[in-house]
């Protein structure tokens, strides 16, 4: 999993309970603050993980994110990465689509997430897990 | 678990989110919430988040929700306070928030529950409600 440049050290928060899901959000505003994202990207990265980190609690049974500093040589940016080894998701279009849910959310978690980052890369396979992996980038 | 305070003053309800509030602490506001309206009679419900630097589709969901139930238990419900940046990550979620009322801070918000109580109360003078809620305090 390389992507852009350098990645330096990430930080990890183990996800099993709803203050994971505060913690990751810390965590991540942290690191949206170090590298100098501006107020309204790092609204939408931390806004993106809290989707993500609770999807991967709620869907993915738990599991684990990853983030830390990114650059592609001209930028710098935070990548994280969502892994569970939760029941996967069959049909990734269907999860995708605004307003489709299977757990009484609003079904906008996976879709608006994708909105609100530049890179966004899922892995899934039935019976094996999601893993998610987004990326934003300073302006 | 951290429990967000609900304080009364006169006819109206005042939360002021303080904290990062894990899933739970959200819904039990919901409950007191609700416990609240109906044990105080209170019409109005001003819930400020002008801390709070996201709302995501949980606590989107949620606010939707406390004042669904308010307005079927006669309260209406005001957010007050949302930052910019939040404004801006919840329409591009697609969370533009249909049915909850918006105003800019606590005190606008409180007006406008005191113009609406008025409106009300001149428009239907059958109601013989127990006038106890003291609702337009300037």
């Amino acid at each position: 999993m390389t992507t852009g440049g350098g990645i330096a050290a990430t930080e990890r928060v183990e996800i099993r309970s709803d203050q994971d899901v505060v913690r990751v959000r810390q965590l991540i505003r942290t690191l949206a603050v170090s590298v100098k994202l501006s107020l309204v990207d790092q609204t939408k990265l931390v806004t993106a993980a809290s989707e993500l980190a609770r999807n991967t609690l709620v869907y993915g049974g738990g599991g684990t994110v990853d983030a830390g500093r990114v650059d592609n040589g001209r930028r710098n940016g935070i990548r994280i990465v969502f892994a569970d080894q939760g029941p996967g998701i069959p049909d990734l279009d269907l999860a995708l689509t605004d307003g489709y849910t299977t757990g009484g959310g609003l079904g906008l978690g996976l879709s608006g997430a994708r909105r609100l980052v530049d890179e966004f890369d899922i892995e899934t396979a039935v019976g094996q897990g999601t893993t998610i992996s987004v990326i934003k980038w300073c302006r | 678990m951290e429990r967000v305070p609900v304080l009364k003053i006169g006819g109206i309800l005042l939360v002021s989110i303080q904290i990062d509030m894990e899933d739970q602490v959200a819904l039990q506001l919901q409950e007191d919430l609700a416990d609240r309206v109906v044990a105080t009679g209170c019409h109005g419900v001003i819930i400020d988040i002008s801390a709070l630097d996201i709302v995501d589709s949980f606590v989107g969901r949620t606010l939707a929700a406390i004042a669904s139930v308010s307005r079927v238990l006669d309260a209406e419900t005001v957010v007050v306070g949302m930052r910019p940046a939040v404004a801006i990550t919840l329409v591009e979620l697609g969370l533009s928030l249909p049915g909850i009322r918006t105003a800019l801070n606590v005190e606008l918000g409180m007006e406008m529950l005191a113009r609406e109580r008025d409106f009300s109360f001149d428009d239907a003078d059958e109601d013989d409600d127990a006038d106890e809620a003291v609702v337009s305090a300037s």
